[in-house]
C-alpha cells in the first residue's frame, strides 16, 4: 500500500505539471486525467474505495469528456499552439512562482510539526449511503439544487 | 500493512494546489485555466480524504463528494461560458477581456 | 364659553388644512364657504366669550391647553390669557377678517388661485389669533413668526410677476431685523427675570428692576424694535408700500388693520415693561410723531391709490405709538380699533374701484366715478371722513383722546401735539386729495380707455362690480366707521386706572382740533375738488412743481423720503458687494480640498482595475498569502 501510494503521488505530480506546461490542449487533457486516475489509486490506497470509484467515474470520465466535447467544438489548431509556446515567457512565470513557493512552504511548515501515521481502515459504501442519507440529507438535496443550477446556467449560457 | 505518515498525504494534496494556482495564475487560455481550478479542486479533495482517514471518519468523503458536486456543476457552467466568449470574441485569450477597466 | 376659548385659533387653521390638503381640486363655492365660514366661527365664538366675560365683570382668564416643551425652569405652556385687551383684539381679528373673507370670496371669484388665496388667509387669521391669545412671549413670537410668514406668501401672491416677489422678500427681511431685535429681547427677559408668561413678567419686573435702570431699556428697546419692524414704523417702514403689491383684501386685513397692529398690541401688552424705561417709552412717541409726518408728507405726493392709503396706515399708527408713548394705553388701543374698522372699509371701497377699472391704480387714471361708482363712492367717503377725523366719526373720537393725552405730557407734550396737530392737517388733505381725484372732476379713465381700446365700449369699462357679497362688508364696516367711537374698549381694568384720566383741556385747542381737519378738506377741495377753483388750483399745482424748492421737496416726499434710496445704498449695496467679493467662498475652499482629495484617490485606486484577470487573481493570491502568513508565522 506504501509503495501504491507513493509511485501514485509520483505520477499524479508529473502529470500535473505536465498540465500546466503543456501547450496543446489535447495533450493538457489526456495528463489531467492519467492526474485523476492517479489520484483515484491514491484514494484506494487510503481506504477509500467510494472516493476511488466516483473519481474515476465522475471526475475522469464525465467532467473530462464534457471538456473534451468542448475542445472538440472550439476545434483550437496549430494557431494556438504556437500562440501558447509565445506567451511561455519564463518572466512570466517569476511572480506567480514565487507566491507560490512561498504558499507551498507555509502549507509544508504547518504539516511537519506532527507525527502520525496513517492506518487505512476501508471505510465501505454503505457507511457512508447510511451518512449520505442520514444526518447530511439537507447538504444532498443542497448539492442536487447545486446541479440543477448549474444545468440551467450552462444551457443558458451555451445557447445561441 | 504499512503506515503511511499522514503529513505526506497533505503535503501531496498541497503540491497539487500550488500546481493549479500556478497554472492559474501563468496561463492565458481561459481553457487551461479552467483545468487548472479542476486540479486546485481535486487537490481539496484529497486534502479531505487524507483527513477522513487520519481521523478515522466517513464525513471526509462527503465533503468530498460535495466538492465534486461542486466541480462538476462549475465545469458545466465554465465551459458553457468559454463557449460564449469564443463565439463573441473567437479568441480563448483571456487577457483581451478587459472591458471592465476602470 | 369661555371654556371654548381654545378652539379660536382651530377654526381657521382647520380651514386652512382643508383647503391645502385638497390642492386645488374643490369648488370655488366650497372654498369660498370653508374660508370665510371657519373665521365666521371664529367671529361667534368670540362674540360668546366676549360676552360671557364681560357679564363676568371682565375677569381676565387663563385657558391651558397643553404644556408646550419644558427644558430645565423654562417650562412655556401652550395657553391662552384672556383680558380686555385681548377680547378687542380677537373681536377685531375675527369680526373684520371675516368682513374681508366674505368681501375676497367676490373680489378673488375669478383668481385660478382662489383656494390658496383662502388657505393663507386662513392661516394668517389663525397665526394673528395665536399672537394676541398667547400668554407667554414665546407662544406670542409663534404667532408673529406665523402672521409674518403669511404677509410673505400673500404680498406674493402673484408671484408670476417678479416685482412681487421682491416685494414679498423685502417686507419678509425687513420685518425679520425688528424680529431678531424681539427675539433678543425675549432672549433678556428670560435671563433676567426667569419666565416668559406675560403676566408673571409684569408683576415682577417692576419688583426687580429700578425705574430707568438699564436693563430695563434694553429689554422694552429691544421689545420696541421688534414692535417697530411689525408696524412699520421708523426707521423700517420701508415695506410696508411695497407690500400694496398683493391682493386688496389681503391688503384690507393684513397691511391695515390687524397684523401691522401687532406692534401697538405688543408694546400695549407689555406696557408695565416701558413704564420702567422712560427713556424708552418717550421714545415710542417721537418714532410715532416722526413716522406719522413723514408718511404724511410722503401720501400727499403719491399717486397709486393704494400706496397712498398705505402712507396712510403708516402714519394712523404713528398715532398710536405717539399715543402709547405718552401712556395713553386705551387709546391707542381705541385708535387702533377704529382703524381697523375705516382702513378696512378705505381699502375695499379702493378694491371696487380698482376692479371696476380693471386693476387701474393710478388716481389721475380715475376721476368722476362717484356716479359710476355710487356705493363705493359713499363708503370712501364715510371712510375718509373718520380717516381725517371729522366730527361725530369713530376716528375723531380715537384720535382727540391721543392728541389730548399727547398734549398732556410732562415735558414735550406742546411739541408732541402741535407735530400730532399738523399730522392731522396733513391726513385731511391727503385723503381728500384722494376723494376729489377719484370721484370728483373730469373722467380720465374714459379718455383713456378710448384712447388704448379704440374698440371697447368704454362705458362697460366701467361697472361697479358689486355683489352681495361685497356690498354687506362695505355696508357694515361703513357702519362702523361711523358709529365705532361709541363702542367702549374694555381695558381699563387691563392698563389700571392711573393711566385713564380723563384728559382737560380749554375750549380753544378743542376748537382747533375740529377745525383743522376741516381746513385740510377745504384747501383739498380749493386745490383739487371744486370746479370753480380748477383753473386757479391746477395753477397753483403748477407753480408749486416750477418752482426749484418745491420739485425737489416733491421729488424727496415721493420717494418716501429717500428711505429706500438710503437703505440702498447703506445696506443692500456693501452686502452685494461683500457677498460678490467673497463668491470663492474661503470656507468653500477647504470643502473643495476634501473633494479634490477624493477625486485624486479615485483615480489612484482606478489604475488597479486594469479589467485583467490575472492580475485579479495575483492580487488575490497575494493577499492570501500574507493573511496565511500571519496565522502560520506569528
Amino acid at each position: 500500500m506504501t509503495l501504491l501510494f507513493y509511485s501514485a503521488g509520483a505520477i499524479a505530480l508529473i502529470a500535473t505539471l505536465s498540465v500546466i506546461i503543456s501547450t496543446n490542449v489535447v495533450h493538457a487533457l489526456v495528463y489531467l486525467i492519467i492526474s485523476l486516475l492517479s489520484v483515484a489509486v491514491i484514494f484506494f490506497a487510503l481506504g477509500a474505495p467510494f472516493a476511488a470509484m466516483l473519481e474515476a467515474i465522475v471526475y475522469a470520465g464525465a467532467i473530462m469528456v464534457l471538456f473534451l466535447f468542448v475542445m472538440m467544438m472550439l476545434n483550437l489548431g496549430q494557431a494556438t499552439e504556437d500562440e501558447e509556446r509565445a506567451w511561455m515567457r519564463p518572466s512570466l512565470w517569476i511572480g506567480p512562482g514565487v507566491l507560490s513557493g512561498i504558499l507551498l512552504l507555509q502549507f509544508v511548515s504547518t504539516m511537519l510539526t506532527h507525527d502520525v501515521t496513517l492506518a487505512p481502515v476501508e471505510v465501505s459504501v454503505r457507511d457512508i449511503s447510511l451518512l449520505l442519507f442520514g444526518p447530511w440529507l439537507l447538504a444532498v438535496e443542497l448539492a442536487s439544487m447545486l446541479l440543477l443550477a448549474g444545468l440551467i446556467a450552462a444551457y443558458h449560457l451555451a445557447k445561441k | 500493512m504499512d503506515a503511511i505518515p499522514y503529513e505526506h498525504g497533505l503535503i501531496l494534496a498541497a503540491v497539487l494546489f500550488v500546481c493549479g494556482l500556478l497554472g492559474v495564475l501563468t496561463r492565458r487560455n481561459i481553457v487551461f485555466v479552467l483545468m487548472s481550478l479542476e486540479i486546485m479542486l481535486n487537490a481539496c479533495g484529497l486534502a479531505f480524504v487524507v483527513a477522513s482517514a487520519r481521523w478515522q471518519h466517513a464525513e471526509g468523503q462527503i465533503m468530498y463528494l460535495m466538492i465534486l458536486t461542486l466541480a462538476a456543476a462549475e465545469v458545466a457552467v465554465g465551459l458553457g461560458l468559454i463557449i460564449q466568449m469564443y463565439r463573441r470574441f473567437h479568441t480563448v485569450d483571456i487577457s483581451v477581456l478587459n472591458e471592465m477597466k476602470g | 364659553m369661555q371654556e371654548w376659548t381654545g378652539l379660536l385659533p382651530v377654526f381657521p387653521l382647520a380651514g386652512f388644512l382643508l383647503l391645502v390638503l385638497s390642492r386645488g381640486r374643490m369648488s370655488r363655492g366650497i372654498a369660498g364657504v370653508i374660508g370665510a365660514g371657519s373665521v365666521g366661527l371664529s367671529f361667534l365664538l368670540a362674540l360668546g366669550i366676549a360676552i360671557a366675560t364681560l357679564n363676568n365683570g371682565g375677569q381676565a382668564y387663563t385657558t391651558v391647553l397643553w404644556q408646550w416643551m419644558q427644558v430645565g425652569d423654562f417650562a412655556p405652556g401652550f395657553s391662552f390669557y384672556v383680558d380686555g385687551l385681548t377680547l378687542v383684539m380677537i373681536l377685531v381679528i375675527s369680526g373684520v377678517g371675516f368682513l374681508i373673507h366674505l368681501y375676497a370670496t367676490g373680489y378673488m371669484a375669478d383668481d385660478p388661485g382662489f383656494a390658496r388665496f383662502f388657505s393663507y388667509m386662513n392661516l394668517f387669521v389663525a397665526a394673528m389669533l395665536v399672537l394676541v391669545l398667547a400668554d407667554n412671549l414665546l407662544l406670542l413670537y409663534l404667532g408673529w413668526e406665523g402672521v409674518g410668514l403669511c404677509s410673505y406668501l400673500l404680498i406674493g401672491f402673484w408671484y408670476d410677476k417678479p416685482a412681487n416677489g421682491y416685494a414679498a422678500r423685502k417686507a419678509f427681511v425687513v420685518t425679520r431685523v425688528g424680529d431678531t431685535s424681539m427675539a433678543i429681547g425675549l432672549f433678556l427677559l428670560f435671563s433676567q427675570l426667569g419666565t416668559l408668561n406675560i403676566q408673571q413678567m409684569l408683576t415682577l419686573a417692576p419688583q426687580q428692576w429700578a425705574v430707568g435702570s438699564g436693563i430695563a431699556v434694553a429689554a422694552s428697546a429691544l421689545l420696541l424694535g421688534g414692535a417697530v419692524g411689525k408696524s412699520a414704523q421708523l426707521p423700517l417702514q420701508t415695506w410696508l408700500p411695497d407690500a400694496m403689491a398683493g391682493p386688496t383684501p389681503i391688503s384690507a386685513l393684513i397691511h391695515a388693520a390687524t397684523m401691522v397692529t401687532a406692534g401697538v398690541y405688543l408694546i400695549a401688552r407689555t406696557h408695565v415693561l416701558f413704564e420702567l424705561a422712560p427713556s424708552v417709552q418717550l421714545l415710542v412717541a417721537f418714532i410715532g410723531l416722526a413716522t406719522l409726518l413723514m408718511s404724511g408728507f410722503t401720501a400727499l405726493t403719491q399717486t397709486d391709490i393704494k400706496r397712498i392709503l398705505a402712507y396712510s396706515t403708516i402714519s394712523q399708527i404713528g398715532y398710536m405709538f405717539l399715543a402709547l408713548g405718552v401712556g395713553a394705553w386705551s387709546a391707542a388701543v381705541f385708535h387702533l380699533m377704529t382703524h381697523a374698522f375705516f382702513k378696512a372699509l378705505l381699502f375695499l371701497a379702493a378694491g371696487t374701484v380698482i376692479l371696476s377699472l380693471h386693476h387701474e391704480q393710478d388716481i389721475f387714471r380715475m376721476g368722476a366715478m362717484r356716479r359710476r361708482l355710487p356705493v363705493s363712492f359713499w363708503c370712501f367717503l364715510v371712510g375718509s371722513a373718520a380717516l381725517t377725523a371729522l366730527p361725530f366719526t369713530s376716528g375723531f373720537y380715537s384720535k382727540d383722546e391721543i392728541l389730548l393725552a399727547a398734549l398732556h405730557q410732562e415735558h414735550y407734550g406742546m411739541l408732541l401735539w402741535s407735530g400730532g396737530v399738523l399730522g392731522a392737517f396733513l391726513t385731511a388733505l391727503y385723503s381728500f386729495r384722494l376723494v376729489f381725484v377719484v370721484f370728483f372732476g373730469r373722467d380720465r379713465h374714459q379718455s383713456h380707455a378710448t384712447a388704448s381700446h379704440g374698440h371697447d365700449d368704454p362705458q362697460a369699462a366701467v361697472v361697479e362690480a358689486m355683489s352681495p357679497v361685497m356690498f354687506f362688508p362695505l355696508l357694515l364696516l361703513g357702519l362702523l366707521a361711523l358709529g365705532g367711537g361709541f363702542i367702549h374698549v374694555p381695558v381699563d381694568a387691563v392698563f389700571g386706572s392711573g393711566a385713564q384720566e380723563e384728559a382737560h383741556a380749554s375750549q380753544l385747542v378743542h376748537t382747533l382740533m375740529i377745525l383743522i381737519p376741516i381746513a385740510g378738506v377745504m384747501i383739498a377741495w380749493f386745490v383739487y375738488g371744486s370746479r370753480s377753483y380748477q383753473k386757479a388750483g391746477e395753477h397753483l399745482r403748477e407753480q408749486l412743481l416750477a418752482s426749484g424748492i418745491g420739485r425737489r421737496l416733491h421729488r424727496f416726499w415721493f420717494s418716501g423720503w429717500g428711505m429706500d434710496t438710503l437703505y440702498e445704498w447703506v445696506f443692500v449695496r456693501p452686502f452685494l458687494t461683500l457677498a460678490a467679493l467673497n463668491r470663492r467662498d474661503a470656507v468653500d475652499q477647504i470643502y473643495g480640498w476634501v473633494a479634490q482629495a477624493a477625486r485624486v484617490g479615485n483615480s489612484a485606486v482606478v489604475m488597479l482595475q486594469t479589467g485583467n484577470l490575472r492580475w485579479y487573481a495575483i492580487s488575490l493570491v497575494g493577499g492570501l498569502v500574507i493573511v496565511i502568513g500571519l496565522g502560520v508565522w506569528r
